[in-house]
């Protein structure tokens, strides 16, 4: 059965092979498959193994195979050769049983991705990268596995790469290990040049039998703690992590939260001797940059709005947990912890991705909320996981929290109370994280702010084309009034002249009366003039009526603009208030108003009205569902009640060599501390409720004051490469240009200056000094050939 | 091979066949039937230059085989004398040091000549390529000083003319300053061959320029050794190129023609290196060791400044040239260590620049090719419409970056282990090159391969079924090296060590740098159980000793040992 262990490696590069030669011709969902069931294999390989170490005494637990020499140069020699003990092989089992359910799920998380076979090719490299690096019988195999995985996480983390946030994302996180890298090469040679072996075979028994001597320890140590903080995210290097979340969240889950990023701490478990044998400095180093690194990102988890940035945040924190209990020679604690973070871990990722995936790719939790009713499966799911994560009893994160926890009390009570404070801060971010996500109002319907901005702008911009027809109405009424009157005015003067033309009628009847002669002809003209009064009369009653007419088109006019300015002044208003309406979790409990411009919402808007929020299909509820029975009951791995219930413990020490710590603490003591930590944990969910649930306090208040001090960092780190950092390359380069070679080009241009004076021809004697030495060489070849014929003939 | 010029001395081990004048031969004869094919006929003039070169690789690939992997001795010797007054002997032979560089020479010029068109005057190309070959082959062999300095001459000048000739942008200023760059390194040289030769005249019983005659006798005083090893040390510090030497390098590699760049880096920087190991640490020894300090500084200057400069590289295919100047300071640091890992991992890194950085050239020269541009703000998002030409580009570039698993990192690795055993605050700062190059490469790779893809960087083809053959032979070694270099490092192994014994056996009070001490024997499972056990056995002696002391906080542990202890005994 251990003659297996070969094959939980192989079993997933064999997939890779595989999926590079015809993963496009497999395609969905065939290539998926066949990595899932690669992983599959390997989880079965494990087991095997796993089952053929607890066949063998306790003692007899190591397992050592080689299968070829790697790298042999005189006095050293690396084979690429497997070491299966109690500790490699825990890690094999939750990485390829946890790699199998991402695996399973990816399946219908990549759903529709034109590179859908791509990513199971990385997915396969990965795992077998991480096995290698596990199950590695040296510090150069583990090293493979190392840069592998970094490799694979480069490029899932790159892998939606036309967008240049991503792309840069993987570039940060490879250059940011590789800063890690730079003490594990450092720290592998000081091994070798100490021990003369770099298998740990060698390093273990060497070490034990007191053959390293402190000082070379404490130099591996803090050479490996650099390459460990980089691998596990921790101060200084932890800046990669949250970018990392740019890739796939199976990716992020996978990678960033169960199986790459606890590499470091499996590297320093591994090497407990040398830890062991170091000066107790270095170890308490680890500890306290594993507590503080806890605490930080613990804060930085706060403030974060992106679902998943809470989660990488938090595991950052968690991981420094995990160096914390290693520097206080908390082993066992610090894999149990491992184990049970890789559970519920995997499941926060796996479920914030179903979220993801079920909200049309949403990933603020501020347009979350009141998901349990659309997706049951994963929010009851992330429930358990926050239940474990927050430490609440029976669930799993409780104990192996609790452990560490005793621990570090152990050790020093000021790092017990940083890692309670963390706790209390995780209880509180992760309940928030519960809270925005899946309890409250559905907030995904609701405008976003760009939305209403976008629509306020849009009512604004129809409000202002309303005032130009009202002015625009305005000036034709004013026309129109204009026009009216002096129509009057002109039937008025026509009325006067009719009316005129009368009297000088009426009159000139009267004296024609006298006169008969022009009696007939008066007659007529004074018919004529009656006629033309009514005629008049008629148009001055015509024009005042279009007087009055135009009037009132004035007034209307002179209405309709000021209604359309009063528009434009609300609506102007209301843009104001807008962008900071909705965006503030305040705002939780009610939609944004968008008032009036419902219709003038753009169609991102629209179309989600028409977006059904749905459960995830069953290969991603699958996983889920045992991971959330993983992580509600991985804490039986190792109850504290009776030595009989340490099974981790028991199992793993062989691999510790008695190096690990033993609490003295009192059982009493034990009880306290657990109550504590309940009591911290209680008071912190309910905070969180008072807070965001039931709007008790103004989550400003907390938020602002807990300003990533992470965040800081990486911005300053961010100005630092884009600043000094780029400068002093680009003054190497410069130098370069301006001086090495400006001196060469100096010298020849004096040169060919000399050159020119002392030959005639412009062309460069460089080309005629060319040509010399290929005719001098012919000539010498004809020789040589010559002599030689010569002497064999003769 | 009935040429009598190139009959093996009788007597001298495994000769039977001269395949080593044959590797000379037969490129000399393809560049002359090249004269005989009209010049109009381009495809022929390619076919020949490509068989002639195939013929040579199968040749070395054949002497590969046949190399004798447990000899550090000199093998396929061919020794004539040639001009007994003057000294001087048509001496060939290959061991450990020189074979795969052979090999290597064979192998990159058919792919050279496959991966790339000239474009223009086809004949003169093949030809001065084909000559350059003949040249490349002979500097590895020869073991005669005047014959190693005729071979290192001659390769530059067909250099010179596919530079000049064939190149771009600058091409005649860069072929200049090449030239006349390595020509001003040679002529001291020369002055030191015949310094060298001259004074060992009365130990070596007579005038001769045989390097293993020369090296045996060691007949130079101190002060005579230091000055002629400086007039080697400076012509291969040209070459190499070492800082501050190096600025032909970038101009050189920029704008020679593609193939002229691949044989520049995978081939003609490894003269220097070739150089300082068979001429400068064999032949002079003790100077060598006197001054590695130097070499061993200016070689880690060269990995953090040529990385440093790559950086901010705006050219890709200076980009990529610079990159050169890092990997070779890796290289001489390794080689001035003075012990097996540094020297073999030196070695192995000398092919693996060649076969890595070659087969960037032949990537970048196709994507210039495609988009007639290397300005690295030009390209981007090429991977989104070239994905498999990417994928080749992403294996390469790890491969040079030093990913473990690949080529790039074994010589790396040796090096600096090496390096770690004796220069140990050099090995420091040249790890930190290994952080810098995954800076400069990626963030290259960044900008030409990831964001949007937009204009003519969206319909950039893909790598064809041709290209891919070409490519192919590079991208399997990259993976083999790196995988299985065993077969490699075991054939290199015994002439290294026997190149230490001899640099131990003349500088005094000189051991090979190394560890402090060696388990005496691997550690087994059993020994671990044996570790344990002893652990156990301890903490129940202590246990004892406090009898009674706090028996809540370990009884568990006791418990424990007990059961050990048992199984020990039954």
């Amino acid at each position: 059965m251990l003659e297996a262990t070969w094959l939980i490696p192989a079993l997933p590069l064999a997939g890779f092979f595989m999926l590079v030669l015809m993963g496009r011709r497999l395609g969905e969902p065939l290539a998926g498959w066949l990595a899932t069931a690669m992983m599959g294999g390997s989880f079965l390989a494990t087991l095997a193994v796993f089952a053929g170490l607890v066949a063998e005494e306790e003692a007899d637990r190591f397992f050592l195979q080689t299968i070829f020499t790697w790298v042999p140069s005189g006095s050293f020699s690396v084979d690429v050769g497997f070491f299966a003990d109690p500790l490699s092989i825990t890690m094999c089992l939750f990485i390829t049983g946890v790699g199998t359910l991402i695996h399973l799920y990816s399946i219908g998380y990549m759903h529709g991705d034109k590179n859908f076979s791509k990513f199971f090719l990385y997915l396969n490299l990965f795992a077998a990268s991480m096995l290698v690096l596990v199950l590695g019988d040296n510090l150069l195999m583990t090293f493979l596995g190392w840069e592998g995985v970094g490799a694979c996480s480069y490029f899932l983390i790159s892998f939606w790469f036309d967008e240049e946030a991503n792309a840069s994302a993987g570039k940060k996180a490879f250059v940011t290990n590789r800063i890690g890298d730079f003490g594990y090469m450092l720290g592998m040679f000081l091994i070798f040049n100490a021990i003369g072996s770099i298998r740990y075979a060698d390093i273990i028994t060497e070490t034990q039998a007191g053959n390293l001597t402190a000082g070379v320890a404490t130099a591996a140590v803090l050479l490996f703690m650099l390459a460990a903080a980089g691998k596990s995210a921790q101060i200084p290097l932890f800046v990669w992590l949250p970018d990392a979340m740019a890739g796939p969240t199976p990716v992020s889950a996978l990678i960033h939260a169960a199986t790459m990023v606890t590499s470091g701490v499996y590297l320093l478990t591994r090497l407990n001797p040398v830890l062991a044998a170091a000066d107790p400095w270095a170890t308490d180093l680890i500890a306290w940059v594993g507590a503080i690194t806890a605490l930080v990102a613990a804060l930085a988890a706060l403030v974060q709005t992106d679902i998943k940035k809470v989660l990488a945040y938090s595991t950052v924190s968690q991981l420094g947990y995990l160096f914390l209990a290693v520097g206080v020679g908390g082993y066992v604690p610090a894999i149990f912890h491992m184990i049970t973070h890789a559970f519920f871990k995997a499941l926060l990722f796996l479920g914030s991705g179903s979220v993801i995936h079920g909200l049309h790719d949403e990933q603020d939790m501020r347009r979350m909320g009141g998901l349990t009713k659309l997706m049951p499966i994963t929010a009851g799911t992330f429930i358990i996981g926050w239940l474990a994560i927050a430490g609440v009893p029976p669930f799993s994160g409780f104990w192996s929290k609790d452990e560490i926890l005793l621990y570090a009390y152990d050790a020093n009570p000021i790092l017990w109370l940083i890692g309670l404070v963390t706790a209390l801060l995780t209880a509180f971010y992760m309940t928030r994280q519960v809270i925005l996500t899946f309890f409250g109002r559905i907030r995904f319907f609701d405008a976003h702010t760009d939305e209403i901005t976008a629509a306020f702008a849009g009512g604004v911009t129809s409000a202002a084309a309303d005032i130009e027809t009202a002015e625009a109405d305005l000036v034709k009424a004013n026309e129109a009034v204009e026009k009216a009157n002096a129509d009057v005015t002109k039937r008025t003067e026509a009325l006067a002249k009719a009316t005129t033309g009368l009297t000088d009628a009426t009159a000139a009847v009267a004296a024609s009366d006298e006169a008969d002669d022009g009696h007939a002809k008066i007659v007529k003209a004074f018919e004529k003039a009656e006629k033309a009064v009514p005629k008049a009369e008629g148009a001055i009653e015509k024009a005042n009526a279009g007087l009055v007419d135009a009037e009132a088109g004035v007034v209307d006019a002179e209405a309709s603009l000021v209604a359309a300015r009063e528009r434009i002044s609300v609506a102007k208003a209301e843009l104001a208030k807008a962008p900071s309406a909705p965006t503030h979790v305040t705002a939780l409990t009610e939609a944004p108003d968008i008032g009036d411009f419902a219709d003038a919402m753009p169609a991102s808007y629209r179309e989600r009205q028409e977006y059904h929020p749905h459960e995830s299909p069953w290969t991603m509820t699958l996983p889920l569902v045992v991971l959330a029975g993983l992580a509600a009951v991985g804490g039986g791995l190792n109850l504290p009640f009776t030595k009989d219930l340490h099974f981790l413990a028991h199992w793993i020490e062989p691999s510790l060599f008695l190096n690990e710590a033993h609490p003295s603490a009192s059982a009493s003591t034990k009880v306290v501390l657990a109550v504590i930590a309940i009591a911290v944990g209680v008071v912190a969910i309910a905070a969180a409720f008072a807070i965001y649930l039931r709007g008790k306090a103004d989550p400003k208040a907390i938020e602002k004051p807990a300003l990533a001090a992470a965040v800081a960092y990486d911005h300053g780190l961010a100005r630092f490469m884009g600043g000094p950092g780029r400068a002093s390359f680009d003054v190497a380069a410069w130098f370069d240009k301006t001086f090495v070679d400006g001196a060469v080009n100096g010298v020849g241009t004096v040169v060919t200056s000399v050159g020119r004076s002392l030959r005639a021809t412009q062309t460069g004697f460089a080309r005629q000094y060319a040509l010399g030495i290929t005719l001098g060489v012919a000539a010498v070849g004809i020789y040589l050939l010559f002599k030689f014929g010569i002497e064999v003939s003769s | 091979m009935t040429l009598p010029l190139f009959a093996a001395e009788a007597g001298v081990e495994s000769a039977s066949v001269p395949i080593l004048p044959a590797l000379i031969a037969v490129p000399l004869f393809t560049a002359l039937v090249l004269l005989l094919v009209p010049k109009h006929r381009v495809a022929e003039l390619k076919l020949v230059a490509l068989l002639g070169s195939s013929i040579t690789a199968a040749l070395s690939i054949w002497m590969l085989g046949a190399f004798d992997a447990d000899d550090g001795g000199l093998q396929f010797v061919t020794q004539r004398e040639w001009s007994a007054d003057l000294g001087l002997s048509w001496f060939l032979a290959v061991d450990g040091i020189s074979l795969f560089l052979v090999v290597l020479s064979g192998i990159l010029f058919p792919i050279a000549i496959l991966a790339t068109e000239p474009h223009h005057d086809h004949k003169p190309y093949y030809f001065w390529l084909m000559l350059l070959m003949t040249g490349s082959m002979g500097v590895f062999m020869a073991l005669d000083l005047l014959l190693f300095f005729l071979f290192f001459e001659i390769v530059l000048v067909p250099m010179y003319f596919l530079i000049g000739g064939w190149g771009h942008g600058r091409r005649i200023y860069a072929a200049l300053k090449f030239f006349l760059y390595t020509m001003a390194g040679s002529a001291l040289m020369l002055v030191g061959i015949v310094s060298v030769a001259f004074l060992s005249k009365d130990a070596t019983g007579g005038l001769t320029f045989d390097v293993i005659r020369l090296a045996e006798a060691q007949a130079l005083s101190d002060t005579a050794q230091t000055l002629v090893f400086l007039s080697f040390a400076l012509a291969f510090a040209v070459k190499v190129p070492l800082f501050p030497l190096h600025t032909w390098l970038p101009d050189a590699h920029t704008e020679a023609p593609t193939a002229g760049s691949v044989i520049l880096a995978g081939v003609m920087l490894k003269l220097g290196t070739y150089g300082y190991l068979r001429f400068g640490i064999y032949l002079f020894p003790n100077a060598a060791h006197d001054l590695a300090w130097i070499f061993m500084t200016l070689g880690v200057i060269g990995i953090v400044y040529g990385a440093a400069v790559a950086t901010m590289q705006r050219d890709l295919k200076r980009l990529v040239a610079y990159s050169s100047v890092a990997h070779l300071g890796f290289i001489v640091l390794g080689l001035f260590v003075l012990n097996t890992q540094g020297i073999q991992g030196a070695i192995l890194q000398m092919v693996s620049h060649g076969v890595s950085t070659g087969a960037l050239f032949i990537m970048v020269g196709w994507i210039y090719e495609r988009r007639h541009t290397r300005e690295i703000s030009a390209l981007g998002g090429l991977q989104k419409s070239a994905p498999v030409f990417a994928a080749a580009f992403t294996l390469i570039m790890l491969s040079s970056i030093g990913l473990p698993g690949l080529n790039g990192f074994v010589g790396e690795f040796l090096i600096l282990l090496g390096a770690f055993q004796g220069a140990r605050w050099w090995a420091v700062v040249a790890v930190s090159g290994v952080i810098l190059a995954a800076l400069y490469l990626l963030w290259a790779y960044q900008r030409v391969f990831h964001g949007p893809a937009e204009g003519e960087n969206a319909e950039m083809p893909e790598l064809r079924f041709s290209e891919g053959l070409a490519i192919l032979p590079l991208l399997f070694l990259i993976v083999f090296m790196g995988v299985y270099p065993k077969p490699i490092l075991d054939r290199m192994e015994p002439a290294v060590e026997r190149l230490v014994t001899h640099v131990e056996a003349n500088v005094n009070g000189f051991t090979e740098p190394g560890p402090e001490q060696f388990p005496s024997e691997p550690a087994t499972a059993e020994d671990l159980t044996h570790t344990l056990e002893e652990a156990e056995e301890r903490a129940e002696a202590e246990d004892h000793s406090e009898e009674n002391g706090d028996h809540s906080e370990d009884g568990d542990h006791s418990e424990e040992e007990g059961d050990h202890s048992e199984e020990g005994e039954g």
